[in-house]
């Protein structure tokens, strides 16, 4: 994948699929300890356990039509190729992702655009709640659909102009904090 | 910067406009969103959809799908008019989904050399 972003929506994805009604996404940056975290949880139906011990095979998924999966798999050889580090945890209350980057390192992807990940994940299920909380050194985003819907009352959250208004939103802030950094 | 005050106001010009929009009988589009589609470019297809809509000011139902098997040809969109048959589109562009929006969703005429499959009414 080309952007950190790109897997964080393929990852989102499965929570979907896992039924889940609230997704986690964190976002930890330090350009002291030279680390970026990025954790994805859910409230899904989780990974049976049997699974779970190979699911970042490419040869294991859960879907039914082929026995190829590659989403976990390619987000693992993201952050080990990048002196980084990759978990998974689940259970029958839900499923945490967890990489972990060397954040200078010359092969880690550029964080991407986490905005239109973002979108894409509440134009797929618009009853999903989604958590995003960046940190950037010292400095912090959170964006919270469950506040967003409160403000929207009975208004569709992905109305086209909400969903335009939430892109800029979230990309002004997500620069705000960054100091303008593009990876 | 934008703070959530603007949303409140935002919110009140999209309630105006909700009054005059019927919900029957819309276009559908529906975009492959695997593992394959997403690595092919899959995000910036929605993106460049919603962008259109946004433009043209449409008003279109668009849905996401996993993993269908013809991962080589991803990114795929499908286009599905009330009455019609559901067309498939694959290995598309930005460029490719401006046209298809236009000449198909808007004026029902299906953009041929684009097309990669078609699944009868």
């Amino acid at each position: 994948m080309k952007e950190l972003a790109l897997h964080v929506l393929d990852i989102a994805e499965n929570s979907i699929s896992a039924d889940a009604d609230n997704i986690s996404i964190e976002i930890n940056e330090s350009t002291i300890k030279n680390r970026m975290t990025i954790i994805i949880e859910d409230d899904g139906k989780g990974i049976k356990k049997d699974v779970l011990e190979n699911i970042t095979d490419p040869f294991v998924t859960s879907r039914k039509t082929r026995p190829v999966g590659l989403g976990l798999s390619l987000f693992k050889a993201a952050a080990k190729r990048c002196e980084g580090n990759f978990n998974i945890e689940s259970s029958n209350k839900g499923t945490k992702v967890k990489a972990v980057f060397k954040r200078d390192h010359i092969d880690r992807a550029p964080l991407g655009n986490i905005s239109q990940t973002l979108i894409s994940i509440l134009l797929w299920d618009k009853n999903i709640d989604v958590q995003y909380i960046h940190t950037y050194n010292n400095k912090q985003f959170i964006f919270d659909t469950k506040e967003i819907k409160k403000e929207l009352d009975d208004i569709n959250i992905t109305d086209g102009k909400i969903i335009n208004w939430l892109k800029d939103y979230i990309n002004e802030n997500i620069s705000e904090i960054r100091g303008g950094e593009f990876n | 910067m934008k703070s959530l005050e603007d949303l409140r106001e935002m919110r009140k010009e999209v309630e105006k406009e909700m009054q005059t929009r019927k919900n029957t009988n819309k276009p559908k589009v529906i975009i492959g969103m695997g593992t394959c589609g997403i690595a092919a470019g899959a995000r910036e297809i929605l993106q460049a959809v919603m962008e259109e809509m946004d433009k043209r000011d449409l008003d279109i139902e668009v849905t996401q799908t996993g993993c269908i098997g013809m991962c080589e040809k991803e990114p795929l969109m499908d286009v599905k008019l009330p009455g019609k048959d559901r067309i498939t589109y694959g290995n598309l562009n930005k460029e490719d989904v401006k046209r298809i929006i236009v000449n198909h969703v808007i004026n029902g005429n299906v953009v041929d050399e684009l097309v990669i499959a078609r699944l009868e009414e």
